[in-house]
C-alpha cells in the first residue's frame, strides 16, 4: 500500500483493485425476459469459472473519479503543443468524435447484408477516392490497422508482383535515417535489409544506389521528405534507377503532412505507399492508437491488394471477393472503420484548398522555428527543411547535457518534449515538427523555452541534467523497471 | 514569421521543390464544408445502412450493452489527445491505466503477463504464432477449422512470409468440437502451435485442456484464441494455454463496421521477452513514488529493428481505455451475470429451434431450418426488420444449409419469438 | 584497468585463455558505453560458435548490443548469476561478470587479438 506522499487526493489515486472491496457495484443490467440457466448444467462443471479473483469492485462514482483523476497526470495535445518530430501531432477535431459515434455506423455490424451497409461502403469509398487523389496513385485499400500494419501489406505486395514476374528477389534497401518499422516490416516480409547509408547532406545517396541496385533487391522504403525534414530531391531519378533494374520504390508516408496538395507521390516515381491517418489526417493518437494504415498502389499492384475490394455493382456498392491474385486478408473485416470515418470528416472539412494551407502552415512553423533556433542549437544538414527540422545536441553535449535531458527539462516549460535520438544518423537527435494547428503565439513560446534551455545548459547544466522538476511524477528508474519487470498488479 | 523565415510568401518555401514533382493544379477534391454539414453528411450515410433492426449477428463481433462511463471516460482530452506515453512523467495517466489494463486480462484468462493491446483478435493469431515459432525453435502450425475463418486467413497471409507451413484439422460433425483425432493424427515433432478457438466460431466451448496435452506431448505450444471476451465471465480460463490471443470488441467497443478494436496476447511467465507489443510495467521515481513506464522496449521495433519481435508499433491505447473502464463498472460480479445473461438468452432461442451441435455453447449456436434456407430465412427476416444470422455456405461448404445465430443481453425476448416464428 | 593476460577484440569483447579453455567477457569501455545493462541472452551450453559469430546480446534499456566470439570453441559453462544480477556487469566486467567459457577449437586464434595495451590505444583512438 502506497503512502499518502502527496496531499491532494488526485494527485494520489491508488490503482483501481486498491479501491476495490467487496460487493460495490457500478453497473446495472436489467432483468431478465428468458428463464435463467444453470451455467453448472448447460456448460458443464469444468467449463464453469470461480469468481475473477482480484477484478474491480467499485462504484460509479469512484470508476469516474479514478479514471478522471488518472487523466489529470497526462499531458495531450488539448493542453498544448507536442514538437514530436514525424508524428504529425495536429489537432484532433471533436466534430470527428462526433460524427464516428453516428448510431447507424457506429452500431454497424461487418456482416451485416450488404443491402443494410450502404452507408458504410459510401463513407469508404469516399475516402478511398480522396486519398487515391491525394497521393496520385491509382487504387487504395484501407484494410490495414496502422502503420506499421500498412508497410507490411505495402512490401507484401511488392513481393506478390515480383513473385508473378518469376522472381520475388531477396533484400530491401534501407535508409540508416528510415524509422525502425520498416526494417521490422522487411523482416517479418521474409526478405533480408540491406542498410544503405545517407550521403553527406543527408539525402540518398544516389551513387551508392547505383551500386547496390540489382536483380536480389525487391525495393528500396524511402520517406519522403526523409526523417531530417529535407525533401529527396533526386527521387525521381531513384525511382528510374530501381524501375530500369525491375526493382519498385515504396514510400512510408510518415511525412505527407508536407506534401498534401503540394507534390504527389505517384507523380514522383512510388509505387506503393502508406499512409498514417492518426499523423496525416488528424485521428486522435489516444495514448498510443487506434490508427489507421491505408496502402496505395500504381495500377499494376492493384490486383493484388486484400481482399475484399469494393465494388460498384449498378446503383450500389459491392464487397468484391473474387480476386484471385490478392495477397490475402491482413487483418479481419474491412479495416478501422471508426478511424476512417475520421479522417473523411477531416477532409470534408478542408476540402482540397484547405488541406494546401495546412501544407503550406505546417512547413511555415517548422521552418521558422529552425531560423529562432540554429543560433543556439547545432544543425547538422542545412539544407532547406520542410514540416521538421533535426537539430543535434552537440553544442550542450560538450558542457554534459544531451538531447535527453533538454526534453526533459522542456516539459518543466510545459510542452511535451520533441522525439528524442532519432533519426540515428544525427548525433543527439532533436527531432520537432510543430504541424500547422500551432499558431505564432504558442510557436514563440516553444521557441524561448527551448533559448532558455540552451542558456541553461551553459549556466547551470545540473538543472537541465536532473530535469523534470515541477511535475508529479520524476524521472522514473526504467532500469529496475526492466531488470525486474512487473507487469501486473498483484494482491498484498 | 515570413520575414523571419527569409521569405515574402509561405509559396517560395517549397520552391526548392523539382519542377517536375510539383503538383500544377489543385487537388480534385470539393472545397471544405462546415461542421453542421459534416454531421448532416454522416446522419445521411448512417440512413443508408440498417437502422432500428434486431440483430442476430455474431461471428466475432458481437452487440452488447456499452455502459455511459466508457464515453465519458475516453472523451476526456487528456486521454483522447495524448501521445504514446514515451516520457513517463507525463503519461502517467495512460501508463496507469494500461497497468490496469494489463492486470485485468490476466486476471481473466489466468495467464501470468498480458500485453498492452494488438490491433486486433484476427492479428493477434499471427503474432502469437510467431512467438511460438520463436520460443521452440520449431517451424509449422497446426489451426483447427473452427478458428475464425477471416483470422485463419490473416493467419496465412503472415505465415505465407515467414516460411511458415500452416495445417488445418476439423471438427466433429455432430458436437462442433475440435476432432481430438485428427488433431493427433497430423501433429508431428516439427510443429511449434497448435491453435484452437473457445468458445469456437460455431459458439461451442471447445476442448482446450485436451488440445493442449496433445500439444505438450509433442513439444508444441497451446495458442488460445477468443473473439467472445465476455465468456469469461463464466467460463473457465484457459489454465493449460501457453498463450492466449484474443479480441476485445465484446467490452464496450462499438462494431463500427470492422474497426478499430484491441486484440490481446496473454502469456506465461517463461514466454515474457517473446512478447510482441507494448508492455507496462510498476517501477519508482527519482523520489521514490511508485510510477509507470514503457519497458522491455528491446523487443520492439524502434530498438532491434529488423530482429524486433514484431512490426508493430501502435497498441490500440484508447481503444483498450474502453475495454478497462468497461472492466471496470461491470466488475467481479458484473462480468459474471452479463455472462449468465448471455448464457440465458441463447439457450431460450436454441430451445425453440434445433441447434445442429450438440456440444455445450455459451451464446451462439448454429441452427438449420426445415424447408428454409439460410438466405430465404434472411429474407424473410428482413422484412420483419430483423438482421438473422450468419449463413454458415460462405466460409463452411458442408454447413451451407446452416446459420450461425448469436442471441445477448440485448436481445429482446419478442425478436426471438418472432424469430422462431418466421423459422417455422 | 585492462588485465595483461587478457587477449581483446574490436568489438569490445575480452578471452582469457587457459590451455584449452577461453573464458569470454565484454570489456569495460563496453559496458561504459551502454550504460546500465539490464538483461544479458547467453548460448546454450554445448552450442558451437565460430569466431566472430554472435554468441548473444547484451541489453541496456534504450539499446541492444550483440556481442561476437572472440574464438571459436563450444560453450561449456554460461555464467548463470547475470540472469539475475545483470548489473553486475556494469561493475565487474572482467571478473564476476564473465559470460561464458568455451572448450577452444583452435587456442592459437587468440593471437590475432589485440593485447591489453594495443586495445588501450585503440579505445583511446576511438574517443
Amino acid at each position: 500500500m502506497i503512502e499518502k506522499v502527496r496531499p491532494h487526493p488526485s494527485q494520489n489515486e491508488p490503482l483501481i483493485f486498491e479501491r476495490s472491496s467487496p460487493g460495490k457495484k457500478a453497473y446495472q443490467l436489467p432483468d431478465l425476459d428468458v428463464p435463467a440457466v444453470d451455467a453448472l448444467e448447460a456448460l458443464g462443471a469444468a467449463n464453469v469459472r470461480a469468481e475473477i479473483a482480484g477484478f474491480p469492485e467499485v462504484s460509479e462514482v469512484e470508476a469516474i473519479r479514478h479514471f478522471t483523476r488518472l487523466s489529470t497526470w497526462n499531458y495531450a495535445i488539448d493542453y498544448g503543443m507536442y514538437p514530436l518530430g514525424s508524428c504529425t501531432m495536429k489537432y484532433n477535431p471533436r466534430i470527428n468524435e462526433l460524427v464516428a459515434r453516428t448510431e447507424g455506423l457506429a452500431w454497424a455490424h461487418p456482416y451485416q447484408p450488404e443491402a443494410q451497409a450502404q452507408g458504410c461502403m459510401e463513407v469508404m469509398a469516399k475516402l478511398e477516392a480522396a486519398l487515391a487523389e491525394i497521393t496520385g496513385m491509382d487504387a487504395v485499400t484501407l484494410q490495414p490497422a496502422a502503420g506499421a500494419h500498412g508497410e507490411l501489406t505495402g512490401i507484401l505486395l511488392i513481393r506478390a508482383l515480383l513473385e508473378k514476374r518469376g522472381n520475388p528477389r531477396k533484400k530491401i534497401l534501407i535508409p540508416d535515417s528510415a524509422h525502425g518499422t520498416n526494417p521490422a516490416t522487411a523482416a517479418i516480409a521474409g526478405y533480408a535489409v540491406e542498410n544503405i547509408k545517407s550521403s553527406e547532406s543527408g539525402v540518398l545517396d544516389v551513387a551508392a544506389l547505383e551500386q547496390i541496385v540489382n536483380q536480389d533487391v525487391a525495393a528500396l522504403m524511402v520517406t519522403n521528405p526523409n526523417t531530417l525534414g529535407v525533401f529527396e530531391e533526386n527521387i525521381v531519378h531513384v525511382a528510374e534507377i530501381l524501375h530500369q533494374k525491375g526493382a519498385m520504390l515504396y514510400m512510408d508516408g510518415a511525412n505527407m503532412n508536407a506534401l498534401v496538395g503540394i507534390a504527389r507521390p505517384g507523380d514522383f516515381g512510388v509505387d506503393v505507399m502508406h499512409l498514417n491517418l492518426h499523423k496525416t489526417f488528424s485521428t486522435p493518437h489516444g495514448g498510443g492508437g487506434p490508427g489507421a494504415g491505408p496502402v496505395a498502389v500504381k495500377k499494376m499492384l492493384e490486383p493484388f491488394l486484400p481482399a475484399p475490394r469494393l465494388r460498384r455493382a449498378g446503383k450500389k456498392w459491392a464487397w468484391d471477393f473474387k480476386r484471385k491474385h490478392s495477397i490475402g486478408r491482413v487483418k479481419a473485416f474491412y479495416g478501422n472503420f471508426g478511424v476512417l470515418v475520421r479522417a473523411l470528416a477531416y477532409i470534408l472539412a478542408h476540402g482540397g484548398p484547405g488541406l494546401r494551407n495546412a501544407t503550406v502552415d505546417a512547413v511555415l512553423n517548422a521552418v521558422y522555428i529552425r531560423k529562432q533556433l540554429e543560433p543556439y542549437f547545432d544543425l547538422p544538414y542545412t539544407q532547406a527543411n520542410m514540416h521538421e527540422v533535426v537539430f543535434s545536441d552537440d553544442r550542450q553535449a560538450k558542457l554534459g547535457v544531451r538531447t535527453g535531458d533538454i526534453a526533459k527539462r522542456l516539459i518543466d516549460y510545459g510542452f511535451h518534449p520533441y522525439t528524442v535520438s532519432f533519426p540515428l544518423i544525427v548525433h543527439g537527435a532533436l527531432m520537432i515538427e510543430p504541424t500547422e494547428t500551432e499558431g505564432k503565439q504558442e510557436i514563440d513560446q516553444f521557441v524561448s523555452a527551448m533559448i532558455a534551455i540552451a542558456k541553461e545548459a551553459e549556466s547551470d547544466p545540473q538543472l537541465v541534467k536532473s530535469a523534470p522538476h515541477g511535475t508529479r511524477t520524476s524521472r522514473v528508474d526504467e532500469v529496475t523497471a526492466a531488470r525486474k519487470p512487473v507487469l501486473r498488479w498483484k494482491p498484498a | 514569421m515570413l520575414d523571419a523565415c527569409g521569405v515574402s510568401s509561405a509559396e517560395e518555401l517549397f520552391a526548392h521543390l523539382p519542377e517536375a514533382v510539383r503538383l500544377p493544379r489543385p487537388l480534385a477534391l470539393d472545397p471544405g464544408i462546415s461542421e453542421y454539414e459534416i454531421v448532416q453528411y454522416f446522419r445521411d450515410r448512417a440512413e443508408e445502412n440498417a437502422n432500428g433492426y434486431a440483430s442476430f449477428l455474431g461471428a466475432g463481433i458481437y452487440n452488447h450493452f456499452r455502459p455511459v462511463l466508457v464515453d465519458t471516460v475516453v472523451s476526456r482530452g487528456e486521454f483522447l489527445t495524448s501521445y504514446t506515453p514515451y516520457q513517463a512523467e507525463i503519461s502517467q495517466g495512460t501508463l496507469t491505466t494500461i497497468f490496469e489494463f494489463q492486470t485485468m486480462i490476466c486476471q481473466l484468462t489466468g495467464m501470468d503477463v498480458a500485453n498492452a493491446s494488438m490491433y486486433d483478435g484476427s492479428t493477434a493469431v499471427p503474432e502469437a504464432a510467431m512467438m511460438s515459432v520463436r520460443a521452440t525453435g520449431k517451424g509449422r502450425v497446426l489451426v483447427a477449422r473452427s478458428v475464425h475463418p477471416e483470422y485463419r486467413e490473416v493467419l496465412r497471409t503472415y505465415a505465407k512470409n515467414q516460411g511458415m507451413p500452416v495445417d488445418e484439422f476439423g471438427f466433429v460433425p455432430e458436437t462442433g468440437a475440435i476432432d481430438l483425432e485428427d488433431l493427433e493424427r497430423r501433429m508431428d515433432p516439427l510443429t511449434a502451435a497448435v491453435i484452437v478457438q473457445s468458445p469456437n466460431f460455431f459458439g461451442i466451448v471447445d476442448e482446450v485442456k485436451a488440445a493442449a496435452e496433445i500439444a505438450h506431448k509433442h513439444g508444441a505450444l497451446l495458442v488460445m484464441v477468443f473473439t467472445e471476451a465476455v465468456s469469461l465471465g463464466i467460463l473457465e480460463p484457459p489454465a493449460d494455454a501457453d498463450i492466449v490471443a484474443g479480441e476485445l470488441q465484446s467490452f464496450a467497443i462499438s462494431p463500427s463496421y470492422g474497426g478499430p478494436y484491441a486484440g490481446i496476447i496473454a502469456t506465461k511467465e517463461k514466454l515474457i521477452r517473446q512478447v510482441p507489443g507494448r508492455l507496462v510495467g510498476q517501477s519508482v521515481d527519482s523520489r521514490g513514488n511508485r510510477a509507470f513506464c514503457l519497458t522491455l522496449a528491446t523487443r520492439e521495433q524502434h530498438i532491434r529493428r529488423e530482429k524486433a519481435t514484431s512490426n508493430i508499433c501502435t497498441n490500440q491505447a484508447l481503444i483498450a481505455l474502453m475495454a478497462t473502464v468497461f472492466m471496470t463498472v461491470f466488475g467481479k460480479e458484473g462480468l459474471r451475470e452479463l455472462a449468465t445473461q448471455n448464457l440465458a438468452k441463447a439457450h431460450y432461442l436454441a430451445g425453440k429451434l434445433k441447434p445442429r451441435f450438440s456440444g455445450p455453447f455459451f451464446n451462439e449456436f448454429v441452427a438449420r431450418f426445415e424447408g428454409k434456407s439460410p438466405d430465404e430465412l434472411n429474407k424473410a427476416l428482413l422484412k420483419k426488420k430483423i438482421i438473422g444470422g450468419l449463413p454458415l455456405g460462405r466460409f463452411y461448404p458442408e454447413l451451407a444449409d446452416s446459420v450461425l445465430l448469436c442471441a445477448t443481453e440485448m436481445t429482446k425476448r419478442s425478436d426471438m419469438d418472432r424469430l422462431a416464428e418466421v423459422a417455422q | 584497468m585492462y588485465p595483461d593476460n587478457y587477449r581483446y577484440t574490436k568489438e569490445h569483447e575480452w578471452v582469457l585463455v587457459e590451455g584449452d579453455t577461453g573464458t569470454v567477457g565484454i570489456t569495460d569501455h563496453a559496458q561504459e558505453e551502454l550504460g546500465d545493462i539490464v538483461y544479458v541472452d547467453l548460448p546454450k551450453v554445448g552450442a558451437a560458435i565460430e569466431q566472430g559469430k554472435s554468441l548473444g546480446s547484451v541489453e541496456s534499456v534504450k539499446a541492444v548490443s550483440d556481442i561476437y566470439c572472440p574464438v571459436s570453441g563450444e560453450v561449456k559453462e554460461i555464467n548463470s548469476t547475470l540472469a539475475d544480477q545483470p548489473e553486475s556487469l556494469n561493475s565487474d566486467p572482467h571478473g564476476a561478470a564473465w559470460l561464458v567459457k568455451l572448450k577452444l577449437s583452435n587456442p592459437a586464434e587468440a593471437q590475432s587479438l589485440m593485447t591489453a595495451a594495443e586495445y588501450q590505444a585503440y579505445i583511446g583512438a576511438e574517443k
